[in-house]
């Protein structure tokens, strides 16, 4: 008998399986990871955990027998009270007397569930989402600088000396050159040394002797190393991105923006917050409402208390003025901001909320975007049109400006995923405005 | 019982092992198994793993190495997910049918529960696998192994030749069908080189003994026999009517390339190796709990086992062959350990204290005392469906309170057909060993015609049992695996045998997956 202990063999054996799973039930999985992630709180959304499949779509075929109809005996154990000929009413729904035929591989037609590790989780829920061009902007200007091996150079500093490649540089010019070697010398001289006692071999000997001059002649024209040989490790400087984020989440809390909309505009939260924790190390959040005044709240207060009053946006952009000068300086952190409201605001207010964007808030915005929430499309009669809102009109005039700005409208929350795509796509060009 | 000497010591104290534990419980059970119980087994490979790693066996249907599919992810995910949400135990072993007999046994067991497992499997199943006749015929313990290996490695070549979506695609197909691609009846053991020689040998004297030039002289009709028909010559040809669909395929398709011809011959031998398995569930879960429970109880009794270890173990055994009623909430149908430890020990209890009834029933074993002799020959010659039909006892139907519901889909009551009386239990008996019987319960299949010449239409029949028919989902998704295999129509006809009217039609034309890039 053998005893083996596998214990200590290499984990991971299924890996390849699974990613192969993975990878092909991968549209599934990501709309099971952005249902997943819109039950979860902002800053928890990107911890792994288990998704729920429906069964279908992973669905091994077999060619069985179909559970009902046509003739079947079933064997049952523990009979109490039936005698041969009695009648059993039919169980409804499969169950009871039916029992023992079942399912014959055990697989049900459940849902499928199962786990996902943190960085599954996210690599389904980013794939092919990139920052914005807008980004690079800053990164460009970011003062931190990395640096990268970049190959060899023939200048540079004796600390940075690549012994390495200088060495073999050297070997291979002392071949092509044909420089005797220490070896050849010391063989000659011991030759030039045996010969000493008799004079026969004078003519031996002087012979050895001019060899030998001729190579330490040699010797002192071709040098060891030569600088044509040395070389020096080459760093390229990188520039390196700031590498902390704030985000601002601005929203609209007056009486008119109701639970559906704000769950919209947690959901799009959500998704920016995963996003921006995948590029920066540390992403800080910041949660500022408004209605005809504006504060920094906690994210409990920011979704769940409600306020009456009436809206002037500009409250809310003078208040994240306010906390960037205070607290985030532009020059060392990346600030993104985005805004979500139902689009009301106070008419006198639309001009000022203009000037403010594009003075103050957009030059020191990696990133603004502009989510408007609006009731479940489904409520509105065929044909109705809606008109545009106020603050919808005043945006896309700043749009038409070149603003550095994006904007979209939302209805349900089946489509904050895809506006969040369309937002992030990996794309080169500037931002079309479309609803 | 022979006499029992007391051991001055168990085998162990507490629940904690290390490997000498291991090595001296093996040691004494081997002796119990081989010398008292008279068992045949294979060299044991005892092999200790972790959760992991049983997870990874569990999603390779149990195999140590397997080629890569999709397949085995979504398991292993599923095994895991619900390992880890507490909805699902691991088991405590997996043993596979190879020479050596391989043993998992998990890290966490006790000391207890790697004596049973061992008792269990290193020797029940082990037993089992060796001498059954069914494993002996479609199983080659001695090659599984390095046949796993060659199937992962020919299909990992493939992958990098070919690509995986390629391979995946096919495997896909193959999988769907595995459910028929077993051969169900023993095929011809190919004849050695030797045996060939002295049959062309022996063919050749009886042609020169019997050989009369007169014969070539006597003028012949001309076209004596009919020829056999087109159809009947194309249906010998293609081996037709066949049930083994992927092997009709594998020689026949007339698009797959060689690589994929492999690849389903692959999926359809360890298709193959694993059909005794499903046909021997009650008789190898039975054999392997009869030995361990024997081999406990005599450990214990040699002092082997402290009383301890003895209720341990009889609570884990209790909960393995424990068979709810019918109508309790955890009853998922008859429980294949509690069937066949129950009939095992009821031949024991036939052999060595009959009733008058037994003596009726069984009159070659009842009273014969030998029960070993008796189990290991039935071991070695039944499988499920004989084994019931042959020796489930009165005794045991009243025991389980077996009944027997019939229920036609016409009719608009199930109707109580047998119960565990006298005039109950050869019906009941009958029905219950049919339960068993993969000529009953799998789906009865075949390939019946094909016109290679022709449009090349794949004609399959089903044998409605019963008026039964496939699960519709299903069969269109595999019948149309099946037409990207075959690469032109095919149709299946669900017929029944009862005056072979059609119930049932579906056809599938090819998606052009799988053979496009190889024209002929």
């Amino acid at each position: 008998m053998h005893i083996v202990d596998r214990r200590l063999n290499p984990s991971g054996k299924n890996l390849a399986n699974r990613q192969r799973f993975m990878r092909r039930a991968k549209s599934q999985i990501q709309k099971a990871v952005h249902e997943t992630s819109g039950s979860r709180g902002i800053k928890d959304a990107d911890e792994g955990g288990e998704v729920v499949l429906p069964a279908k779509g992973v669905h091994e075929p077999s060619l069985r027998r179909s559970a009902t109809g046509g003739i079947r005996d079933h064997l049952l154990p523990g009979n109490k009270e039936y005698i041969a000929g009695d009648t059993i009413p039919r169980p409804q729904g499969g169950g009871g007397g039916g029992g023992s035929e079942g399912s014959p591989d055990g697989e049900g037609e459940d849902d499928f569930r199962f786990a996902l590790s943190r960085d599954e989780f996210i690599d389904l829920f980013l794939e092919d989402l990139e920052l914005p061009d807008l980004a690079k902007r800053r990164v460009a200007s970011a003062e931190a600088v990395s640096w990268n091996r970049a190959g060899y150079s023939v200048t540079g500093s004796p600390a940075n000396l690549a012994l390495m490649r200088t060495v073999r540089n050297s070997l291979s010019r002392r071949i092509a050159l044909k420089r005797p070697r220490p070896e050849e010398l010391d063989r000659l001289r011991d030759e030039i040394a045996g010969l000493d006692a008799d004079p026969d071999n004078m003519p031996r000997k002087l012979e050895l002797e001019e060899e030998l001059a001729r190579k330490m002649r040699r010797i002192g024209l071709i040098p060891y190393i030569d600088p044509l040989d040395v070389r020096y490790k080459r760093f390229d400087a990188t520039p390196k991105p700031v590498a902390q984020a704030v985000m601002f989440c601005l929203m609209d809390v007056s009486g008119s923006m109701t639970e559906h909309m704000k769950d919209l505009a947690k959901r799009f939260y959500v998704l920016l917050y995963i996003f921006l924790k995948r590029r920066y190390k540390n992403v800080e959040v910041v949660f500022i409402r408004h209605t005809h005044q504006a504060s920094e709240v906690d994210e409990e207060t920011f979704f769940n208390s409600p306020e009456t009053g009436g809206t002037v946006v500009s409250t809310a952009l003078e208040e994240m003025q306010q906390v960037v000068a205070e607290r985030y300086s532009p020059d060392s952190w990346n600030i993104y901001a985005a805004q979500a409201s139902d689009g009301d605001n106070t008419a006198s207010d639309n001009d000022r909320t203009a000037s403010l964007l594009t003075d103050t808030i957009l030059p020191m915005c990696q990133y603004y975007a502009y989510l408007e929430v609006g009731r479940d499309s489904e409520h509105f009669p065929p044909g109705f049109i809606r008109r545009d809102s106020d603050l919808w009109q005043t945006y896309s005039g700043l749009i038409k400006a070149g603003a550095p700005m994006a904007m979209r409208k939302v209805g349900h929350r089946r489509e904050i995923y895809t506006v969040f795509r369309e937002l992030f796509a990996k794309k080169v060009g500037s931002e079309a405005v479309s609803a | 019982m022979s006499t029992t000497l007391r051991a001055e010591r168990p085998l162990f104290e507490g629940a904690d092992w290390e490997f000498s534990t291991i090595q001296r419980c093996h040691e004494a059970i081997e002796e119990i198994a081989v010398k008292e119980l008279g068992l045949n087994v294979y060299p044991n490979q005892i092999e200790i793993i972790g959760t992991e790693q049983m997870l990874d066996a569990y999603s390779s249907i149990g195999m140590p190495l397997f080629y890569k599919h999709w397949s085995f992810g979504k398991h292993f995910a599923r095994n895991e997910a619900m390992y880890r949400a507490g909805m699902q135990g691991l088991a405590y072993e997996i043993v596979i049918n190879s020479n050596p007999c391989i043993s998992y046994i998990m890290e966490e067991n006790t000391a207890m529960m790697q004596t049973l497992v061992i008792a269990h499997a290193a020797f029940g199943h082990n037993h089992f696998f060796k001498n059954n006749y069914l494993f002996k015929q479609w199983t080659d313990a001695d090659g599984i192994l390095d046949y796993l290996e060659f199937a992962r490695d020919y299909v990992m070549q493939c992958e990098e030749r070919y690509g995986e979506a390629a391979v995946e695609t096919l495997l896909d197909s193959a999988h769907a069908l595995m459910s028929h691609a077993v051969h169900r009846y023993p095929r011809n053991r190919a004849t050695d080189l030797r045996m060939e020689e002295k049959r062309e040998r022996e063919r050749r004297n009886h042609d020169e003994q019997v050989f009369n030039d007169l014969w070539r002289t006597v003028p012949g009709k001309s076209n004596t026999r009919a020829d056999p028909t087109t159809e009947e010559r194309r249906k010998a040809l293609l081996q037709l009517p066949q049930e083994n669909i992927l092997y009709f395929l594998e020689k026949s398709a007339p698009r797959l390339a060689p690589w994929q011809r492999e690849l389903l011959r692959i999926v359809r031998i360890i298709a193959q190796y694993f059909y005794p398995q499903s046909q021997t569930k009650v008789m190898n879960e039975g054999c392997a709990t009869y030995v361990h429970y024997r081999i406990m109880n005599r450990l214990h009794e040699k002092g082997l086992l402290t009383d301890g270890a003895m209720v341990e173990f009889l609570r884990s055994h209790t909960n393995v062959v424990f068979q709810p009623d019918f109508n309790d909430p955890r009853y998922s149908g008859i429980n294949p350990y509690a069937l066949g430890f129950a009939m095992m020990q009821d031949i024991e209890r036939v052999c060595t204290e009959p009733t008058e009834e037994d003596r009726q029933w069984f009159p070659d074993i009842a009273g014969k005392g030998d029960p070993m002799g008796v189990l290991r020959d039935c071991w070695a010659n039944y499988r499920d469906e004989s084994f019931i039909l042959q020796h489930l006892s009165p005794h045991l139907i009243r025991h389980f309170g077996l009944f027997h519901v019939v229920d036609d889909s016409s009719e608009q009551h199930l109707r109580v057909e047998a119960i565990h009386d006298e005039r109950g239990y050869r019906k009941i008996r009958q029905a219950l060993a049919r339960h068993y019987d993969v000529g009953w319960t799998a789906a009865d299949i075949q390939v019946v015609d094909v016109d290679l010449s022709g449009d090349r239409k794949l004609i399959l029949h089903h044998r409605a049992m019963n008026r039964v028919l496939l699960e519709e989902r299903d069969t269109r998704m595999v019948l149309q695996h099946l037409a990207d295999l075959w690469s032109y129509d095919v149709l299946l006809k669900e017929i029944d045998p009862v005056g072979d009217t059609v119930l049932k039609e579906y056809s599938a034309s090819p998606r052009a997956r799988i053979a496009q890039t190889n024209t002929p």
